[in-house]
């Protein structure tokens, strides 16, 4: 594999809720009062490369945000080390990594009190990337640049509809000339028109301005269809990574069999639905051993006692089971 | 004759740009334990139809027209009180969003003892253990203890099973559920697919779902409908439309699924956006974003058979041509 654009090394990130002040009271008297504390993102490694895209999967409460968030610095590891060619991303003080973010809501990311014009040039106005005078026309390129129309500058963001605002936040990100971009179910609020367009702008942004991407998302059919490699998360641990044609035409890990499985198909017209037994557990109190092991229609008496580690399979493929053994 | 025949139902919004007609003249039916997938994007008034179904449009909407006949009996213009009679008894709604449904300071035993006795002279044991069966029936593990629980200890997917136990307590010979998975995991949504079709088989009731996601729709629906500016663009039985859709709309909309495409190629899309239904200019509503609009299309086209499905569209896409 190339060397990694961006890297995460056994990252981890926990957090913790602090005692509110009754709670300390009632612990001073004895009660039985703990901390509690999510490990939201546990021991995860693995690299994107120049120019790939990457798709993070996972239900709700997997830790996919967050590891987005440790990945362009919003969080800092608990544990381990994120780095952008080789440089600790967290270190700040010094450089930013060239890396944005595009968020979910596209109603809740934008000020509302913002016109589209300073939202989108306020970033390259600061950093020195053009002068105040340029502002504008800088603005004006980057809003044509993602389908809309120069003159919407002077807009408000609730004068957009919802595909709108999420290329004003495509604009946003990459007025700031970023080289790689995390888009956390930056498409997951559109209607399926609106989403093909979107998805259709990320591909195009990524062959003209070379773009690395890392794409999270819960739809696997977005993630199938923009990604060269997936990596599946359960319960803040990686399951699995693979290329997306070997993951989706063999899944080796039972949580990805059973995920997959699950994925409504157009082709696949009155199925008699089979779930998945259980819920996804508590990250507060999540199962010992494989985290999956409650659920696993496979699980021995191993998977209860021993976390499975991230193991190489075959060539560029790794998955966490006892089952390789 | 079906249990449910919705004739040229009309629902409008008075607003402050003027009168917004979210549904114009909407017509299905649909037979007892059969399975309606209403499909169509934000503001395309599939959810506005399925409210106009049980009366839940308040001011400053109303149902301006067209007709709602329930098992014979007409529900447009009927009284408040005879439509509370039928809403949870009859006919049953579950909603996107569960705690829409449940009341977060009350217990689920008392909201559903509460539902069992607003419609039936039994008494709170006997309510109670059908309540319990009930929650035994959607899959929740426990249904003693947890009834006793108040809705915020239940998570997401919970609630949502509990809404459904609520919505099948009395056998309702209808269920209206508007995106009752969109919010839900992949894992957990299946599971609530998979008790809603043994409940709809078990019960034989007939369900009208309404969503955005049309593979949702592929696997659970006999038949389909799309919604397109609050009117049906095309209904038929799911293989047909999903496989060959024959209106441009339905066809576009398939196609930008990325399932449908190519991996790592450009999507197709529709360009364009959904229009407001404030502007609807004359004609029809998805002729400035269709491929194949002429001059006829300023004049609207009526929803007219075509082999087995009904389509609004003067130029249908021919079924050989509509594979995608």
């Amino acid at each position: 594999m190339p060397e990694a654009l961006l890297e995460f090394r056994a990252v981890s990130k926990r957090f913790v809720k602090r005692l509110d002040i009754v709670e300390r009271l009632a612990k001073k008297l004895g009660a039985q009062v703990a901390e509690h504390t999510v490990h939201a993102v546990e021991g995860v490694s693995f690299g994107v490369a120049q120019g790939e895209v990457v798709g993070l999967v996972g239900e709700s409460g997997c830790g996919k945000s967050t590891l987005g968030r440790l990945g362009c610095g919003l969080h800092a590891p608990s544990e381990g080390d994120v780095l952008y060619r080789g440089i600790s991303v967290a270190a700040g003080g010094g450089r930013r990594p060239p890396i944005q973010m595009i968020f979910q809501d596209p109603f809740a990311s934008l000020n509302p009190r913002m016109r589209i014009g300073e939202i989108v040039g306020e970033a390259p106005r600061v950093h020195g990337l053009v002068g105040k005078r340029e502002v504008g026309d800088y603005v004006a390129d980057l809003l044509k640049r993602v389908g809309l129309e120069a003159g919407y500058a002077r807009r408000y963001p609730h004068q957009f509809s919802g595909g709108q605002r999420a290329r004003i936040g495509i604009a946003r990100a990459l007025a700031v000339k970023p080289e790689f971009l995390i888009c956390d179910e930056a498409v997951a609020a559109l209607d399926v028109s609106i989403q093909a367009q979107v998805l259709n702008l990320f591909m195009d942004l990524r062959e003209s301005l070379g773009l690395t991407y890392l794409f999270i998302s819960h739809d696997l059919g977005v993630v199938r269809h923009l990604s060269n490699r997936v990596v599946v998360m359960y319960l803040g641990r990686v399951v699995e990574i693979a290329a997306t044609e070997e993951l989706f035409d063999a899944p080796n890990h039972p949580y990805t069999q059973a995920l997959l499985a699950e994925v409504p198909r157009i082709d696949r017209k009155r199925r008699s639905f089979v779930p998945i037994e259980g819920e996804i557990p508590s990250p507060l109190a999540p199962p010992p051993g494989c985290h999956f092991h409650p659920r696993c229609p496979r699980a021995m008496g191993r998977c209860a006692a021993e976390a499975p580690a991230l193991r190489e399979i075959a060539p560029g493929r790794w998955s966490a089971c006892h089952l390789n053994d | 004759m079906s249990l449910l025949e919705v004739a040229d139902l009309q629902t409008e919004f008075a607003t402050r740009d003027g009168v917004l007609r979210a549904v114009q003249g909407v017509s299905f039916s649909l037979d007892r334990g059969q399975v309606l997938g209403l499909v169509g994007e934000s503001g395309s008034g599939k959810s506005v139809t399925g409210f106009s179904i049980l009366g839940l449009i308040d001011p400053p909407g109303r149902i301006a027209g067209g007709s709602v006949k329930f098992d014979g009996q007409e529900l447009v213009g009927a009284s408040e009180e005879r439509l509370r009679a039928l809403r949870g008894k009859r006919i049953a709604m579950i909603f996107q969003d569960p705690m829409m449904t449940l009341n977060p300071v009350l217990s689920v035993e008392t909201q559903m003892v509460e539902t069992v006795l607003a419609h039936e002279k039994v008494g709170r044991e006997a309510a109670r253990a059908r309540a319990i069966d009930a929650l035994g029936r959607v899959g929740i593990a426990a249904p003693e203890s947890r009834l006793k629980q108040y809705p915020h200890q239940f998570s997401g997917g919970m609630r949502q099973r509990v809404a459904i136990a609520i919505a099948l307590l009395h056998r309702p010979g209808l269920i209206v559920a508007d995106e009752p998975t969109t919010a839900l995991d992949v894992t957990v949504q299946g599971q609530i697919l998979y008790e809603m079709q043994k409940l709809v088989r078990e019960v034989g009731s007939a369900l009208i779902w309404i969503t955005h996601d049309l593979a949702v729709i592929a696997g659970l629906a006999d038949r389909v409908a799309v919604m397109y500016g609050g009117r049906i663009v095309e209904e038929g039985a799911v293989e047909d439309v999903l496989d060959a859709p024959a209106h441009p709309y339905s066809r576009g909309l398939l196609d930008s699924v990325p399932a449908n495409n190519a991996g790592g190629r450009r999507l197709n899309q529709i360009p364009g956006m959904t229009p407001s239904a404030l502007k609807l200019a004359p004609g029809c509503a998805f002729r400035e974003r269709c491929c194949y609009a002429a001059a006829s299309c300023g004049r609207m086209p009526e929803l007219l058979a075509h082999g087995a499905r009904r389509v609004r569209c003067h130029f249908p896409l021919p079924a050989a041509a509509a594979t995608a």
